[in-house]
């Protein structure tokens, strides 16, 4: 289970700089357009703004394209199947099956869009380390609930994910090798039985320790969020973006 | 007489389902100043002793005062809990912030305290520390002893008038052992500390409950290191028993 970090939130550039509360605004106010968009200049658009954006918050060039990667699967499967499916003028033919310029067209309109709402939720939401994403979806009036769920689900992923490693290395101190047998099927399902009851045991010692502190349902941030001018300069051209994607979409 | 006791436990009976009870009719009375142990094998029912005190335990019977008042529900709970620190066994179950600052500061916020006025406690409580450095790391990365001190940390931010300590030294090093009596006999509190450690307990307590057969009683001799002869030399003990 790697990749439980966060490396893309760890930087210093203009968008890490930015408030998260302003972040997140902006990506509601960027990926709406982008979802609607239903011509493909207007998702172009969005596409170049997105990477432009990401560009400003200088992620490591390689974990992007690995991630990209992951996302550019699911959209090979819409170019197989998508003009496929949709009717419209034959580009050829796969024995019984047309390929459509239509749905190609589609497919690609489908592309732009999904690759450039990843690129600015990389920008904005990945820049964001998960306690100050806590904090700052707290503070935009989100349910507190959900935002501490947010907040211990990261919290302890790591902390299951630890004792599942010393369960896994105890099981081998002691010669399990993993094989296709009842033997190996069965020792998993003990070691996550066991995995679940020890989470369980933990969450409910945790809860009590907070109660301890005087925990009584809320959480406080510590971190000073402020808005300052750059925040309020982004959010503007965020507006100014989303307003550009909708009229390019209208002239179209 | 002196003061009034800060905790007092009158009969209490108190266990698990499906089992019979650990504690049946205990009393106990902690007062102002007074630093006691309380010793007694496994499973005798310390923790259970301590969580029920706290509240964290619903009692079948008997009585619990904190502070001079009787204990009715979870509310009279959360609000002397205010008062006590509890350092659970597991300082790994204590700490659950993304930052020692934040862990430290959770208590003191849900004290009341600003913002500004939790952060600046809890600076201050991690300098009287020694751990200043510590501030923005993260809890789970720290060793075992680091995180021990922590967790003491983010009690002792709350400023408590009596420490319920459960087994503070288990599994630490000499160093760590000896920072943590040094920090204690520092402090102007009532401590109420489980341990399994004759040698720890004679550093920070004057007294000694030991928890035998569901009860207390209160030793005659106070906790105090010495050579011995005899097989159970190193086992907490009196000598009138």
């Amino acid at each position: 289970m790697p990749g439980l970090d966060t490396p893309l939130s760890q930087g210093r550039s203009l968008v890490h700089r930015l408030d998260p509360r302003a972040r997140l605004l902006g990506l509601v106010l960027f990926s709406l357009p982008v979802a609607l968009a239903g011509s493909l200049r207007a998702a172009l658009l969005g596409l170049v703004l997105a990477a432009l954006l990401l560009a400003l918050a200088r992620p490591p060039a390689g974990l992007v394209l690995r991630r990209l990667a992951a996302v550019n699967l699911f959209t090979a499967f819409l170019w197989v199947f998508v003009p496929l499916s949709a009717p419209g003028q034959a580009l050829f033919h796969l024995g019984p099956l047309a390929y459509t310029r239509e749905g190609a067209a589609l497919a690609l309109l489908l592309t732009l869009k999904t690759n450039a709402a990843f690129l600015a939720v990389t920008a904005l939401v990945a820049s964001i380390a998960p306690p100050e994403l806590g904090c700052a979806l707290q503070a935009l009036g989100l349910p507190e609930k959900l935002c501490h769920l947010l907040l211990m689900t990261h919290r302890y992923l790591f902390v299951i994910q630890r004792e599942y490693l010393r369960l896994l290395t105890s099981a081998r101190a002691r010669g399990f090798a993993p094989r296709t047998n009842g033997h190996t099927y069965r020792t998993y399902a003990w070691l996550l039985g066991m995995l679940l009851v020890k989470s369980w045991d933990r969450a409910e010692r945790v809860h009590q320790a907070m109660l301890c502190r005087g925990f009584k349902g809320k959480f406080y941030c510590l971190a000073d969020l402020r808005y300052q001018t750059a925040d309020a300069l982004f959010l503007g051209a965020a507006l100014l973006a989303s307003a550009a994607m909708i009229l390019v979409g209208r002239a179209a | 007489m002196s003061a009034a006791p800060l905790i007092e436990v009158k009969g209490l009976v108190c266990g698990y389902p499906g089992r019979n009870p650990v504690l049946r009719g205990l009393d106990l009375a902690l007062r102002p100043g007074q630093r006691a142990g309380l010793v007694g094998p496994n499973g005798c029912g310390k923790t259970t002793l301590l969580f029920a005190i706290m509240g964290l335990l619903q009692p079948q019977a008997g009585e619990i005062r904190l502070f001079g008042t009787t204990m009715q529900g979870p509310k009279d709970f959360a609000e002397a809990r205010l008062r006590l620190g509890f350092l659970f066994q597991h300082a790994d179950d204590q700490l659950f912030s993304p930052t020692v600052l934040d862990d430290v500061a959770f208590g003191p916020l849900n004290q009341g305290l600003s913002r500004r006025d939790a952060r600046k406690r809890a600076e201050e409580t991690l300098d009287l520390l020694g751990l200043a450095d510590f501030a923005q790391r993260t809890p789970y990365r720290l060793s075992g002893g680091e995180q021990k001190l922590v967790a003491l940390a983010t009690i002792l931010a709350m400023r408590p008038e009596v420490l319920i300590l459960d087994e503070p030294t288990t599994g630490l090093d000499l160093a760590t052992k000896a920072r943590i009596v040094e920090l204690l006999n520092g402090l102007d509190l009532a401590i109420l500390a489980v341990s399994h450690e004759p040698d720890f307990l004679s550093q920070i307590t004057a007294s000694l409950f030991s928890l035998r057969d569901g009860r207390l009683r209160e030793s005659a001799v106070a906790p105090h290191a010495h050579v011995h002869v005899h097989a159970e030399g190193d086992l907490p003990h009196s000598h009138d028993d």
